[in-house]
């Protein structure tokens, strides 16, 4: 009888049950997790993926079954991305990511990091002097949202309240108020990365804009002589917040940049290699806005005294820089 | 016969045409394994990839509302006024993580896709059949912010002070970002290229019967000469095949009628279609595949060298 079969029929028969028991152990490792299978399991799967290969290749030269091609490829592609897929289990990946991946990425950025500074620092102070000139310009560079209230018709003691007080001023809404800047700020990063691959220019211009947002507060209470004060009150969380923003910025450059300048690669890949460095490094950003939030919400509510804001902000810089920049060992 | 069978590499899209230099849009795309064998991963089409993300956004919706909800019973129930202030941080914190690692959380594991995309069949790998790591996944995800994120909040913000223009140019952004899938022969949008990704197909197939089973062959007692086996090629017997898997009465008989018109069938007329079609399936796919064995592939019923 058997000769009467087809050759791919009877090629189909004497492998089924392999295939079979491949499929039983993908479903459950895809249901679960590859813990959830044996060690014998674990051994077994890599041969019969592998069986399961060479039967693909087999059926497509000498089987016209076209649902048998289609259901080994389904398999093969399954087995194919458990096998070579990512197996590292999220503590470890953390660890990795705390010790090696993040400083390794933002020292990777250091050119971006200056032009990114730079950039910042120079609208800082620009918008400091446009302000300090004719404080009618403080409209331009702050949005009222986040003002909240603090603005050039303000009183001077309303404005000492605001730097002080963690109750008279804005009240109960205070925590939320810091639970919306943090919102507020990751966008603002997230915006200044994804933008980037625009050749730079509108990650740019978001620094630009956060820069002249600092220069003019400061010049504002500057004015009042409050400015050695409002440094304090600014640099508690502005230290690790304005360096979040400015790695964020910088993360956005070096994507234009390797569009612009892809190197020997084409673009696209220079892009996508690009992108995904800086990723590394925006994931450490939303880590450090949260921190930087932290600090705002109940540091800067407990901590009044001057000084003590400001050794608060030079420790968190110190920290920051010795993370990022203290040389290491290459990762393993 | 005319439909075209999937799977023979001959499938055109009309987007495709003409765009790319280097290769078309044929659903296709090359991964090598390390063991030299060709997977021919399908890339997943732009009507699955916005089905995946309108379901991805339901259920994201779906579960913040809840959320909300939940939170607001609390407060209510209680009703203490500290408890409203910690929930108005919790959901503005929950708004946030899910907007931003929904996406994230859901393609960083090992199934490498979000619930959206994991019911459309869907799942992200590496363009270059690398390892999918943690941070192409987040890259990906980031630009999803400027892709449909940005110009939704020129919307919502709409009267407090982003006039029309801005609308008008979101709008746009937001159109010309959509539709870049098309634009390219992987379907990937801007987050895939900035990542260094693709979204393919991985359907779970289940292996259906073999249709050249030689007892259901031999049980019908028709006979085929090589003649009559000779009018057709690979890619009818393959249409053949869909036409019996589908078992749609209609079409069987118009398929079964057609063919024993161009193969001018003698033997017993009263034999019923499904019967006849599979009898003519098995006989053809037996005559191709031991040509095949001898290096003849006939492509289809116009290959006659």
């Amino acid at each position: 009888m058997s000769e009467l079969h087809l050759k791919s029929w009877r090629f189909r028969a004497e492998r089924e049950a392999d295939w079979r028991r491949l499929e039983r152990l993908l479903d459950k490792a895809e249901a679960g997790g590859a813990s959830r299978l044996s060690p014998d399991e674990l051994l077994e799967m890599p041969v019969l993926y592998r069986q399961a290969l060479s039967s693909l290749s087999v059926a497509r030269s000498i089987s016209l079954d076209q649902s048998l091609t289609g259901y080994l490829e389904s398999l093969c592609t399954r087995a194919y991305f458990f096998v070579y897929g990512a197996r590292t289990r999220l503590p470890e990946r953390l660890a990795r990511f705390f010790r090696h991946d993040w400083p390794n990425a933002v020292r990777a950025l250091w050119r971006e990091t200056l032009a990114s500074f730079a950039i910042s620092g120079i609208a800082a102070l620009v918008a400091f002097l446009l302000v300090n000139g004719d404080p009618d310009w403080f409209h331009s560079f702050v949005n009222p949202g986040l003002a909240g209230g603090r603005d050039p018709s303000a009183s001077t003691e309303f404005l000492r309240e605001t730097l002080y007080d963690h109750d008279a001023s804005m009240g109960d809404g205070l925590a939320v108020f810091a639970a919306f800047l943090f919102t507020h700020n990751a966008q603002v990063a997230l915006f200044a990365f994804a933008l980037g691959f625009l050749l730079c220019a509108p990650t740019a211009a978001l620094m630009v804009l956060n820069g002249g947002m600092v220069g003019a507060f400061l010049a504002l209470f500057a004015s009042r002589n409050l400015g050695f004060e409002a440094g304090g009150w600014l640099m508690i969380h502005g230290a690790t917040e304005l360096f979040a923003v400015i790695l964020a910025g910088a993360a956005g450059f070096s994507i234009g940049w390797s569009v612009i300048f892809p190197g020997v690669q084409t673009r696209l890949d220079a892009a996508a290699a690009a992108g995904r460095r800086a990723a590394t490094a925006m994931a450490g950003v939303v880590c450090m806005l949260m921190v930087a939030g932290l600090l705002e919400g109940l540091g800067r509510q407990l901590i009044t005294h001057d000084l003590v804001r400001y050794a608060i902000a030079a420790t968190t810089l110190a920290g920051w820089l010795a993370y990022f920049y203290w040389p290491r060992k290459a990762a393993p | 016969m005319t439909a075209s069978a999937p799977g023979d590499g001959t499938r055109r899209s009309v987007w495709g045409r003409g765009v790319g230099a280097r290769r078309r849009f044929d659903g296709y795309r090359e991964l090598v394994t390390p063991e030299g064998v060709d997977l021919r991963l399908r890339i997943g089409s732009y009507g699955e990839r916005l089905g995946a993300m309108i379901l991805d956004l339901m259920i994201l919706g779906a579960g913040l509302l809840v959320f909300g909800l939940l939170v607001a019973l609390a407060v209510w129930s209680t009703g203490a006024t500290w408890l409203s202030q910690g929930a108005m941080i919790v959901a503005l914190l929950a708004l946030f993580l899910g907007r931003n690692f929904y996406f994230f959380w859901f393609e960083a594991r090992s199934r490498a896709a979000t619930p959206g995309k994991r019911m459309m069949g869907l799942r992200v790998a590496s363009a270059d059949g690398g390892r999918l790591t943690a941070d192409a996944v987040f890259a990906r995800n980031a630009m999803r912010e400027v892709e449909v994120f940005l110009p939704a909040t020129f919307f919502l913000m709409r009267g407090e002070g982003v006039d029309a223009a801005l609308i008008g140019l979101g709008a746009i952004w937001s159109l010309v970002l959509v539709l870049f899938p098309l634009f390219n022969a992987d379907r990937r949008r801007l987050g895939d290229l900035v990542a260094g990704t693709i979204v393919v197909k991985a359907p779970k197939r289940v292996l259906q019967i073999d249709l050249a089973d030689a007892d259901r062959r031999i049980s019908s007692g028709l006979a085929f000469s090589p003649g009559q086996l000779d009018a057709y090629g690979i890619r009818e017997l393959h249409v053949l095949e869909d036409v019996i898997r589908a078992g749609d009465r209609k079409a069987m008989a118009a398929v079964a009628g057609r063919i024993r018109d161009k193969i001018g069938w003698d033997g017993p007329a009263d034999t019923a279609d499904a019967t006849f079609l599979n009898a003519y399936y098995a006989a053809l796919r037996g005559r191709l595949e031991s040509r095949l064995l001898f290096g003849r592939r006939r492509r289809d019923k116009f290959d006659v060298s």
